[in-house]
């Protein structure tokens, strides 16, 4: 458990930081938390041969609003956005996902890019940038360009980053006070099983998103006009994501965790809208 | 000891023995300070502001080389060659040990059992399991070695591998030994009393086919050695973080070609867990030092958390049918019992342990005449089973407390009413159980009255109905277990025929030793036969030596870290399977007792009185009469070493007593099987509520109750702290932690994200209750306190969930997945409609 030979490097600057990830590329990878990082070179699952620090970079560490969303820098860690006093207000979701994330130690070094950079199927954190529809902030030597997140994940810890970009931000668009979250693991703080969250959009109309029964996350718009028709977008949700099957649950169970969740977080987003 | 006329059952001897001691006990008290009382942690500085010394922050010899395992990828495969050129011809790389260099320069380990079954520190011609080492990289620093170890080019010829230990028994499974020419290396028949007729006149017969899973418990610390080669005196001296038996160093001596003294090896004085699994570090230890000696160099090896969980240790699963004749008001008349224990790819000394360590008390804690057992020893493709925390006693409690459950449904009756109706009756003890075990003492009734009155069973009851009420899964479950302490080493021998026995010899007892030791100032020090993992054994050895010595415990340095070339030792030595209170903790109090008669003869020549009338008390040594006349402890421990002159005659100068203890009820097993397994036996008592949440299928446990009889206790805060550990990993193996490997042996559950350790988190609270009826077979009246609930609690939870459900089988650990399997039913097609539009939704949303 020990990792192969890497040179380390720690730029002052989002500039430096993208000179170097030009030079390398692919054989580079930015370290921020590496809360997985550090565990998969010790792994050797991954095997770069410069390490980019980019925890030391000022303009990254930063929380941000700006024009109704808040933009979140790639060195901010996990526990201090959970500590930004205006969390609550402007990103309930947050406020009810990151409790999950991890432990409290992990939180304390692990970033909130970082997570969304790992892009892990079962993330509370991506799964709350799907859901909210925020954007992903990238920087190169080419220029800046910003994805939206459900363009940004595109598969089981496949991103659409090239490998000179660099994450700067991410951006979480504020949606009044009315989120719920719920997860399933087997343990307080585990990679959940499935998680379900959800953002009232009208009276009549939540948000739904799904983390753990597919390659990435899942949103949908479902109708809150009867528990007949919440029944039934929540079926057709089950029978099209499909589930799948590890070491902790098959994919029909994912399915019925999804078929039990699903209707209670719909309902406890509908009343906190009410 | 002669084997024939030492009858096994209970004799007259053993009954006045045991009443003297009775006395003893009482006696004692009147003196005792400190026992019994919760002293505080001698060991808890140290520990917790970071001052503990574990075996990787020790230093190590200058020139120190560092090693790397290389592992199998297969769980079956020949290894048709090893290619380490590439490994070699890199800065830094000393060697790369392949098994035909162990094979060339070691024997293979020695086993219980006469059978073809050669197993080296490094896998000989074919791999067995995935994880085994295969060859052993050393470097200048462990980040080279690994390095390296990439480089090592292995060829595989991949064969077929066979997990499930069922059709591991199948003539035509691939044979994992093939000069064994079978996977199922032992089978042994035991019959006791008159099991068939009792069957057939029987009102009912209650059967049930259990499985306990395979895991482990696994300690922060895993395995570190640093094992050095000496040629100027050809021994090797080697610092581990092994704990026991030591009968297993004679194994290893054997391995190296070596006679025991020239393998010296030291055990650091503090430990990050052991749990059992520390035992296995053995064959790395040799591996360590054969590299050593190749090298020319001394070479550490730390084991990391990928490496244990994969090939460290393992609990050994059993499938167990069970069946009991019983009566119609639920007594169970006779037992018949068919255990299935898969071991894994080797048979590591001293296994088969779980299968016979239980083996006097198969009965449990119910008074059953007649039982047949059939012991079967399989091999599979899965890293060798060996010990681990309640060591064989789990897997026999979860069939025979499932079973009691199972009668009860099946005769409609009260479970808890079948549980009384076939406990051991209090009258009857000392009590000879079938298979040969003394249950020392015991009011099992008692216990259970206990748990269940002062409203704690009403308030379960009310519980579970209200939550039934209401439409939700909650099951009320109940435990019986007999808790073993200090096994008798000649258990294992019950593996081998009454007539093999008798052409090896008997083998019997298990001997414990202590050393005190009085310096010229009066300080007192304390050596023992135990490895250190962390249960506060130098605490209470402390209070028992001060008791006896009229000191405080602070007065009492206890040095626990382990040099076999210069410690007492024997064959039973280590912390293991409850020995501690049994037996050390005796040997300690009789080492303290006779420096105190020794010290007590000096003073009396000095205060002028008689020995009798001499007593030893806060730091004074005097005249019982005549309190004031009195000398300071210090002074006349001085005169044992400064004035010899002074010393009454005959008496040798210098206070050093070692004391050995090896108690006579620890007989060898009888022509006819039966084997007294261990020399204590406490009782634990569980009952507890569990509610299935039917959105996460998650088992909550609502309320636990744990009751505990472990005779006297010596530190009541040590025990209990034994107890909610034991509890913990109850928890565990009920509800959490497997080892799981695939059909082709691949090893699915090889980090903490898959082989989930419940956190703090996850543990219910328990309320602890206790009741004390010493052991009249020992001098303190204290017995083996720290397994039980690692017995008590799968089982109890398993009843209760069956309870949940209205479920037969029970699979643990009951995970939601397999909660989720009992309950789900059948789920409904989607309609061909929503199928299709499902597909169309996803490619909108997928813009």
């Amino acid at each position: 458990m020990k990792p192969r030979p890497f040179d380390y490097a720690r730029p002052d600057t989002v500039e430096e930081a993208v000179a170097i990830l030009a030079e390398h590329g692919d054989e580079a990878r930015v370290l921020a938390g590496g809360q997985t990082l550090l565990a998969m070179l010790n792994l050797r699952v991954v095997e770069p041969t410069v390490l980019v620090d980019i925890t030391r970079i000022p303009e990254l560490d930063a929380i941000r609003e700006l024009d109704g969303r808040i933009e979140v820098g790639a060195a901010v860690t996990q526990s201090r956005l959970l500590a930004w006093p205006a969390l609550a207000h402007k990103l309930p979701l947050l406020a009810a996902a990151l409790p999950f994330v991890g432990h409290f130690q992990t939180r304390n070094k692990g970033t909130v890019c970082g997570s969304i950079a790992h892009a892990d199927p079962t993330s509370e954190i991506p799964l709350s940038l799907a859901l909210l529809e925020g954007e992903v902030v990238l920087r190169s030597r080419r220029g800046t360009r910003v994805l939206p997140a459900a363009e940004f994940q595109q598969g089981m810890l496949a991103t659409a980053r090239a490998g000179d970009e660099l994450i700067t931000a991410a951006r979480f668009p504020i949606v009044g006070g009315a989120a719920a979250f719920r997860e399933v693991a087997r343990r307080h703080g585990d990679f959940a099983i499935v998680a379900v969250a959800a953002v009232a959009e009208s009276a009549s109309r939540v948000r739904l998103g799904v983390a753990g029964m597919a390659e990435r996350p899942a949103v949908r718009r479902v109708a809150t006009d009867g528990p007949a028709g919440i029944r039934d977008a929540v079926e057709r949700l089950a029978w099209e994501l499909e589930g799948y099957e590890d070491v902790h649950a098959s994919a029909r169970m994912r399915r019925d965790l999804l078929r039990g969740l699903a209707p209670v977080v719909i309902e406890e987003a509908r009343r906190c809208a009410a | 000891m002669k084997r024939s006329g030492m009858g096994v059952f209970a004799n007259a001897w053993t009954l006045a023995y045991a009443r003297s001691v009775r006395r003893l006990v009482l006696g004692n008290k009147a003196v005792s300070q400190f026992l019994g009382t919760p002293v505080l942690r001698k060991e808890d500085p140290a520990l917790l502001s970071g001052r503990g010394r574990y075996a990787d922050d020790l230093p190590v010899p200058a020139g120190t080389l560092h090693a790397h395992v290389v592992r199998s990828p297969h769980a079956h495969a020949k290894i048709v060659g090893i290619d380490a050129s590439a490994a070699l011809a890199q800065d830094g790389v000393w060697a790369v040990v392949t098994g035909e260099d162990v094979r060339r320069l070691s024997d293979p380990f020695l086993i219980a059992l006469k059978a073809p079954i050669n197993q080296w520190s490094l896998a000989v011609e074919r791999v067995r399991y995935v994880g085994e080492p295969v060859a052993l990289v050393v470097a200048d620093t462990r980040y080279l070695a690994e390095d390296a170890a990439d480089l090592v080019r292995i060829d595989y010829e991949v064969l077929d591998a066979v997990i499930d230990p069922r059709a591991a028994r199948d003539p035509s499974a691939p044979l994992i030994h093939p000069q064994a020419k079978s996977n199922e290396i032992s089978v042994r028949r035991f019959s006791y009393g008159d099991t068939k007729r009792a069957f057939d006149a029987a009102h009912a017969r209650v059967a049930l086919t259990c499985s306990y899973p395979r895991n482990s418990f696994t300690p922060m610390e895993c395995y570190v050695v640093v094992a050095e080669y000496r040629p100027s005196d050809d021994g090797y001296d080697v610092l581990a973080n092994f704990q026991g038996p030591f009968s297993t160093h004679p194994v290893m001596a054997r391995a190296l070609r070596v006679p025991g003294p020239k393998l010296r090896l030291r055990i650091p004085p503090d430990s990050g867990g052991s749990f059992g699994i520390k035992l296995s570090v053995f064959p790395y230890i040799v591996l360590a030092a054969l590299a050593a000696r190749i090298t020319g160099r001394p070479v550490k090896w730390v084991e990391d958390r990928l490496e244990h969980l994969v090939a460290a240790s393992s609990g050994p699963n059993r499938i167990t049918e069970i069946e009991a004749a019983v009566a119609k008001d639920g007594r169970i008349l006779a037992l018949r019992l068919d255990q299935l224990e898969d071991y894994g790819a080797f048979l590591r000394a001293p296994m088969p342990g779980p299968l016979y360590r239980m083996h006097g008390a198969v009965t449990g804690a119910y008074d059953i005449a007649n039982v047949d057992v059939v012991n079967r020893v399989v091999l599979t493709n899965k890293m060798p089973a060996s010990l681990i925390r309640g060591f064989g006693g789990p897997q026999l409690y979860l069939a025979l407390e499932r079973l009691v459950q199972r009668i009860a449904i099946e005769l409609k009756l009260d479970h808890l009413e079948v549980i009384k109706r076939n406990l051991v009756p209090t009258r009857k003890f000392p009590y000879r159980a079938a298979a040969g075990a003394l249950y020392d003492s015991g009011d099992y009734l008692r216990a259970v009255e206990t748990t269940t009155g002062e409203g704690r069973l009403a308030d379960l009851v009310r519980r579970r109905d209200a939550a039934r009420a209401a439409g939700r899964h909650y099951g009320i479950g109940f435990a019986a277990v007999v808790e073993p302490g200090m096994s008798n080493m000649g258990y294992l021998s019950t593996l081998l025929t009454p007539e093999a026995r008798d052409k090896a010899g008997p083998k019997n007892g298990a001997v414990s030793m202590v050393t005190v030791n009085v310096d010229p100032l009066g300080a007192v020090s304390v050596t023992a036969d135990v490895t250190v993992q962390g249960q506060g054994h130098q605490t209470v050895l402390a209070q028992i030596v001060a008791d006896r010595l009229g000191l405080s415990p602070a007065d009492v340095n206890v040095v626990l870290e382990m040099d076999t070339a210069k410690d007492q030792w024997s064959i039973a030595a280590g912390t293991y399977s409850c020995r501690f209170t049994p037996g050390t903790a005796v040997a300690a109090h009789l080492a303290a007792e006779r420096m105190a008669d020794k010290l007590k003869a000096i003073a009396a020549k000095q205060l002028n009185v008689l020995p009798e009338d001499v007593e030893l008390a806060g730091g004074k040594i005097r005249s019982r009469s005549n309190p004031d006349n009195a000398l300071p402890f210090a002074r006349v421990a001085g005169t044992a070493h400064w004035s010899p002159v002074m010393l009454p005659d005959g008496m040798a100068p210098a206070l050093r007593e070692t004391a050995v203890w090896s108690p006579p009820e620890l007989e060898p097993p009888s022509s006819d099987d039966r084997i007294n397994t261990s020399l204590t036996y406490g009782f634990v008592f569980d009952m507890c509520g569990v509610e299935i949440d039917p959105l996460n299928y998650q088992v909550r446990v609502d309320r636990y109750v744990s009751m505990h009889d472990a005779g006297r206790l010596l530190n009541p805060m040590i025990v209990n702290g034994q107890m909610r550990g034991a509890f913990v990993q109850g928890i565990a193996t009920a509800l959490y932690e497997e080892f799981v490997y695939d059909e082709a042996g691949q090893f699915l559950t090889g980090t903490f994200a898959d082989y989930l350790v419940p956190t703090v988190a996850e543990i219910p609270p328990v309320e602890m209750l206790h009741q004390e009826t010493p052991s009249p077979l020992t001098p303190l009246g204290a017995k083996g306190a720290a397994e039980g609930n690692c017995m008590s609690v799968p089982a109890c939870i398993a009843n209760a969930i069956a309870d949940a459900l209205g479920v037969r089988d029970v699979e643990l650990p009951a995970t939601p997945r397999r909660i989720h399997t009992l309950i789900a039913g059948a789920e409904e097609s989607p309609l061909p409609d929503l199928a299709a539009s499902a597909r169309e939704s996803t490619r909108e949303t997928a813009r």
